[in-house]
């Protein structure tokens, strides 16, 4: 099994493969629909993002809110082929990784592949489950959002598969 | 005589409901994920299954929500002939999905307006009432989530259309949501009625003992097949193959016209959550 930190260089998921399964450690971001309409917003009229995003990993996450003594409620991934739209804007701004769940289109996986990025897979529908693996969350941007806001998370040993790699192999297309 | 019941003890019963349906899977649901686990051949899959029995066990015993999307709360109502609500029903529902999601910190998915978005909050509830027999209300929580809500697939045959017709189309939505809406699924299959009726049946039978076949023979054996062949499609746990695609299809049937034959199909992601209660 493969230990990652994040953020990471493009030269450390290089030799990520389709199919790999890892552990991440570090600093992650959550975003998802609304933020994700937000940031390209932001990227398109040349404005400073709420975060650095070169080198940044975006998990495709709502949380619920956290029980008393735990860093964050349930915290599964959601779908990612909604965040399609976006994606390549925000691979384009520097974004290295992304989590979710599912398939992507063609123009995400090409993205990934131009920019050299990754797109990894998290156990879909265990919310409680990853919640285990999240030491650390705080609130980032975009808080009128509620669960949709960005949240910085600290992660340690999130299990992950990789979906697609920054060769644009891809875990769905292999059939 | 007319029973009365107070809207608070409704929604005090909803509250409770709420809170059991998104912390405690269905045993149903929970029994046949661990024949699919003891079933599967792939060894991926199976590693996948065991990580989603964990959850299941992790969401128990820390009292957190199975899944983080707790849903648009859809709320099953019974309500008795002989029965007379002393308050407002619709507001002792909602009240009720509030201050159990607040209690059991469940996610607010709810946004007040589909074209403005904004802020989102528990309520309301979207509440399907049914005039029943009897002199009890029944009450059903099902907090589903949208990543297979989204998936939902209806389509109006003509009365006409072989069997094969509509067997196709319910495994092509299942093929169609693909790895995307959380498999294994539990396939719902509305069948007759209306066009809004028949999606009615479609997310009811969701609602069903999954473990158990249609009582009617032939829906039986429609069951089975389809989720056999479902099953063949190699869509898997996560979408990353094995055997286990479908821990269920369940089939609600209505009278329909003579000019029609509206078949739905409502997927469940496998963190399928409900819980009911009559009183």
């Amino acid at each position: 099994m493969k230990k990652i930190h994040a953020p990471f260089t493009k030269e450390e998921i290089s030799g990520l493969k389709a199919g790999d399964e890892v552990i991440l450690s570090g600093r992650i971001y959550t975003a998802r629909d609304q933020a994700h309409k937000k940031l390209c917003e932001a990227v398109k009229r040349g404005n400073r993002l709420p975060f650095d995003i070169r080198g940044q990993v975006i998990y495709y996450c709502g949380p619920t809110a956290a029980a008393k003594g735990r860093a964050i409620g349930s915290c599964g991934p959601t779908t990612s082929s909604r965040m399609d739209k976006f994606t390549p804007e925000l691979l384009k701004a520097g974004l290295a990784g992304m989590i979710g769940k599912g398939r992507r289109s063609a123009e995400v996986i090409s993205a990934i592949k131009k920019h050299k990025a990754v797109y990894f897979l998290a156990f879909a529908g265990c919310g409680a489950l990853i919640s285990e693996y999240v030491k650390a969350k705080k609130t980032v941007a975009y808080k009128e959002l509620g669960p949709e806001a960005i949240y910085e998370l600290q992660v340690k040993d999130l299990p992950l598969i990789v979906g697609i790699d920054a060769k644009g192999g891809s875990l769905y297309d292999k059939g | 005589m007319i029973k009365i019941i107070k809207a608070e003890k409704i929604e005090k019963t909803v509250e409770e409901l709420c809170i059991k349906a998104n912390l405690s899977l269905r045993k149903d649901v929970l029994s046949a994920l661990k024949k699919a686990y003891a079933k599967e051949a792939n060894k991926k899959a199976k590693a996948i299954l065991c990580a989603i029995i964990k959850n299941a066990c992790v969401a128990a015993k820390n009292e957190i929500a199975i899944c983080q999307d707790t849903g648009l709360p859809a709320v099953f109502v019974g309500l008795g002939e002989g029965l007379n609500v002393k308050g407002s029903l619709a507001g002792a529902i909602n009240k009720g999905i509030e201050s159990g999601y607040r209690k059991a910190q469940l996610r607010n998915s709810v946004i007040r307006d589909p074209l403005l978005r904004g802020a989102s909050y528990y309520t309301p509830a979207v509440i399907h009432t049914e005039i029943v027999k009897g002199r009890s209300l029944s009450l059903t929580v099902l907090p589903k989530g949208f990543g297979c809500e989204n998936k939902t697939q209806l389509k109006m045959f003509n009365p006409t259309a072989a069997l094969e017709e509509i067997k196709s189309f319910i495994i092509s939505a299942v093929k169609d949501a693909g790895p995307d809406a959380c498999p294994p699924y539990v396939v719902g299959v509305g069948i007759g009625g209306s066009a809004d009726y028949a999606c009615l049946l479609a997310k009811k039978a969701l609602l069903k003992d999954i473990n158990k076949p249609n009582r009617k023979k032939h829906l039986a054996a429609l069951e089975r097949e389809i989720g056999l062949r479902i099953n063949k499609l190699n869509i898997g746990p996560m979408g990353l193959g094995g055997g286990a695609t479908a821990l269920g299809v369940k089939i609600e049937a209505y009278p329909t016209h003579i000019a029609g034959l509206p078949v739905a199909v409502n997927i469940s992601c496998h963190a399928l959550r409900s819980a009911s209660k009559s009183i």
